[in-house]
């Protein structure tokens, strides 16, 4: 049986009724008007010539025009399309919004969503394939990773265009190596025995009395990163076989949760942790309070703004073969089935893309650095010539400060060492409950084992019910 | 000629007149809640109804399926989960918030001249955003450097893990919800305004206590407004979403509460907006409903012992 079409609308708000469930959506509007934002900059490329053909609306869901990098991209994608009228709201990609909207036969034009989430999406038929849309605009996809367009391909088509990527590194608090009588050479994560005993090395106190946490193994969010390194893999190629309890990951999980149990235990190393001042001038690093632990490249430029003076350095993360390994995030444009404007949505997102407004977007952050007297490490995006251009144009220039110039050579060297959760339609369930599974471990309600064999079941289902409904 | 009856009706049709006449303005007074009753709650409510016995994923058309979700309630281990946690909070959160407004609206009662100003100091954290309310107590309950902990600490004793030891979540979220009875302590207040003063004057003449004063003639005197706040704390206790939400789900995930702080309306808002199963929690929520009529239909049954109106 199938109800209307009509009740899609009113069976959304219904289910939001009855729960009594109230949930107010994100603010404010803001109009982008050329000269709202930044001068482009001067090293552009060869721009191509304005699309005046495409016109009308844009309404972005998810894209805040929060800093330079955002303002100074949709300025040149503006010019591109200087018929269009771009409409952007603040907030991340909410999903009870986009789907009420959605559902109501009113979605947004184009939105910003993370590529983990975009292929739960994509395969339930909510974003078009963006096919067409690649050649009606002639968009190179090769000039984009491999590992950001595996993420948003779904059984062959490309739903997505790739914005950001987010590689992942070793930070190092130098201070705390020195006080252990270390050297940067002995931090290394191919041997767990080896790093084990570093965490130990490095740990100053325990449980409720610590005061440096001497490793951070990042759980529960960075599992795949453990069991990449220990030569597993969470979910098969094809995205359709859960294989979250096979012995590298339970192996993986077991190691990584004994990081914290030798530091006192997870409930403890977390109420320390919350007490850091993350995004502040004595963030962990000068305040001593870690010793090193594996972060996405974006905390970099955190430390270089508000304590570029820190003890720090940087690594990549190795997997037990000693090979460098990053787990790869990243963001995406999709264009949603029902866009009033899917052509102009497109074109937009191919402009966003583009290197010539990475390059723009990089020399708005270098010149705001230098007006600022502080540290510039670039801008590390989806697109592997905008990254080219970029970092061997000479728009980020050799920084003064060796740490951090290491930390720039080392992102750039993990560009290639990607990887990702293969897309699948159970993604953001998927995703949960490998957490949940990791989060029973860590809070002692069961063993890796028990855990993972109960994710595993769960996941399988998921994945089965999510495949054979986009199938 | 008119006939005796026809006489008699006169009068009888000039009432039935006026009665219809008010009847028809009651009615038109009440329409426009009435009408907002049938589209915002009503029609949602059978739509909802219907859902929960389909596949329905928001983006495709809605697919029969019969009793399947609801047997998944009956096989999914989270659902016993939340539920459990919903009913500890409830269990722990109501009488402890009745007890606590009614001490404060007792205390309120007494103050006299400063009386306005607490009432809006009470009242103030109810009109507090409840994810800043989330957010705020995060920092409270930090168990290293959380004012909670520092204070126990002044008392010689170590605070528990409000926040990162799963057998400490709930207290702390029912700590958390206890800053929030102001809505309570008014309606109590209220309550207490009306009792009669004489009462006590003549109780006291008999000598009766404090207690006893308290229990036979203030508790009975305003035990109807008790019995209002009883079924509608209760009802919203287990229905809690935001704040907790807000402090273990969103943005800010956090391990610890995974299983201990999964209250029944945040796994269905993953349910039907996170994992898209919204016949399944269609399907929740008509559970809940029906658990939470079956537990107002109680507390009516059993308020005739204990509950006293005037009048009746």
């Amino acid at each position: 049986m199938q109800f209307s079409k009509w009740l899609k609308p009113v069976a959304v708000a219904s289910t939001a009724a009855l729960a009594l469930l109230v949930f107010a959506a994100p603010g404010m509007a803001q109009d982008a008007t050329p000269e709202a934002t930044s001068d482009m900059g001067m090293m552009m490329m060869e721009a191509p010539a304005p699309n005046t053909d495409l016109s009308g609306e844009l309404n972005f869901m998810g894209f805040g025009l929060g800093d330079e990098i955002a303002t100074t991209r949709v300025d040149y994608a503006q010019a591109q399309l200087p018929n269009v009228t771009l409409h952007f709201s603040e907030g991340g990609f909410d999903a009870q919004q986009f789907l009420t909207a959605f559902a109501s036969g009113n979605p947004p034009d184009i939105v910003y969503i993370s590529q983990q989430t975009l292929g739960t999406y994509a395969a339930n038929d909510t974003f078009m394939p963006l096919d067409q849309c690649i050649a009606d605009q002639d968009i190179d996809m090769s000039q984009y990773r491999d590992v950001a367009v595996n993420q948003v391909t779904i059984n062959g088509s490309v739903y997505g265009i790739p914005e950001f990527y987010n590689s992942l590194m070793l930070i190092i608090n130098t201070k705390a190596l020195d006080d252990a009588g270390l050297t940067l050479d002995d931090v290394d994560t191919s041997d767990w025995n080896h790093l084990a005993e570093l965490n130990q090395q490095l740990t100053v106190g325990n449980g409720n009395s610590l005061t440096r946490m001497g490793f951070d193994a990042k759980l529960p969010e960075f599992l795949p990163l453990w069991v990449r390194a220990n030569g597993g893999q969470m979910l098969s190629d094809d995205g359709k076989t859960a294989m979250l309890n096979s012995p590298e990951v339970v192996q993986a999980l077991e190691f990584a949760v004994s990081i914290y149990d030798e530091q006192g235990g997870f409930a403890a190393m977390k109420a320390f942790r919350d007490t850091w001042d993350f995004f502040g001038s004595n963030n962990q690093v000068p305040a001593d309070q870690i010793g090193f632990w594996p972060m996405e490249q974006w905390y970099m430029n955190v430390l270089a703004g508000v304590s570029p003076d820190a003890p720090v350095a940087f690594k990549p993360f190795t997997d037990k073969d000693g090979n460098p390994i990053s787990y790869v995030t990243g963001s995406a444009w999709a264009i949603p089935v029902g866009s009033k404007n899917p052509e102009a949505a497109c074109a937009f997102a191919k402009a966003m893309t583009s290197v010539n407004a990475w390059v723009a977007a990089a020399e708005a952050r270098a010149e705001k650095r230098a007006a600022d007297g502080s540290i510039n490490t670039g801008v590390f995006t989806g697109n592997r010539l905008a990254d080219e251009a970029i970092f061997g144009g000479g728009i980020v220039a050799p920084i003064d400060n060796q740490a951090f110039q290491q930390g720039v050579d080392v992102i750039l060297s993990l560009q290639d060492h990607g990887f990702a959760m293969p897309a699948n339609p159970a993604g953001t369930e998927f995703q949960q409950i490998w957490q949940d599974a990791v989060n029973r471990v860590l809070n002692g309600e069961q063993t890796a084992q028990e855990s993972l064999d109960q994710a595993q079941q769960e996941a399988q289902t998921a994945l089965d019910a999510a495949w054979g409904q986009s199938s | 000629m008119a006939t005796a009856a026809q006489e008699m009706d006169r009068p009888r049709k000039g009432r039935s007149n006026i009665q219809r006449s008010e009847t028809l303005a009651g009615l038109a007074f009440i329409s426009p809640w009435f009408i907002g009753f049938l589209i915002f709650t009503a029609g949602p409510m059978v739509i909802s109804l219907a859902l929960s016995v389909s596949d329905y994923d928001v983006i495709h058309p809605p697919q029969f399926s019969g009793l399947a979700n609801y047997q998944q309630l009956l096989t999914d281990p989270r659902i016993g989960l939340s539920l459990g946690n919903s009913f500890y909070y409830a269990l722990l959160h109501v009488p402890l918030s009745i007890i606590m407004a009614l001490v404060l609206a007792m205390i309120l009662h007494r103050v006299g001249k400063a009386a306005g100003f607490f009432r809006t100091a009470f009242y103030l954290p109810t009109i507090t955003p409840a994810v800043a309310v989330g957010t705020l107590f995060l920092w409270l309950l930090n168990p290293r450097v959380g004012l909670v902990n520092k204070g126990l600490a002044l008392f010689g004793i170590v605070g528990p893990g409000w926040t990162t030891d799963p057998t400490w979540i709930k207290p702390g979220i029912i700590l958390m919800s206890l800053w929030s009875v102001g809505g309570t302590v008014i309606l109590l207040l209220a309550a207490l305004q009306g009792v009669p003063e004489q009462l006590y004057e003549a109780a006291n003449i008999d000598g009766a206590s404090g207690w006893t004063q308290f229990t036979k003639i203030t508790v009975p005197l305003i035990s109807g407004t008790l019995f209002f706040v009883l079924i509608v704390n209760t009802i919203g206790s287990l229905q809690i979403f935001t704040e907790v939400y807000t402090m273990y789900f969103g943005k800010q995930q956090s391990g610890a509460a995974s299983s201990s702080g999964l209250f029944y309306n945040i796994y269905l808002f993953r349910q039907a907006f996170e994992f898209l199963h919204m016949g399944y929690a269609s399907a929740m929520a008509w559970l809940l409903f029906v658990i939470i009529l079956i537990l107002t239909a109680i507390q009516l049954r059993v308020s005739r012992r204990w509950v006293y109106y005037e009048g009746s």
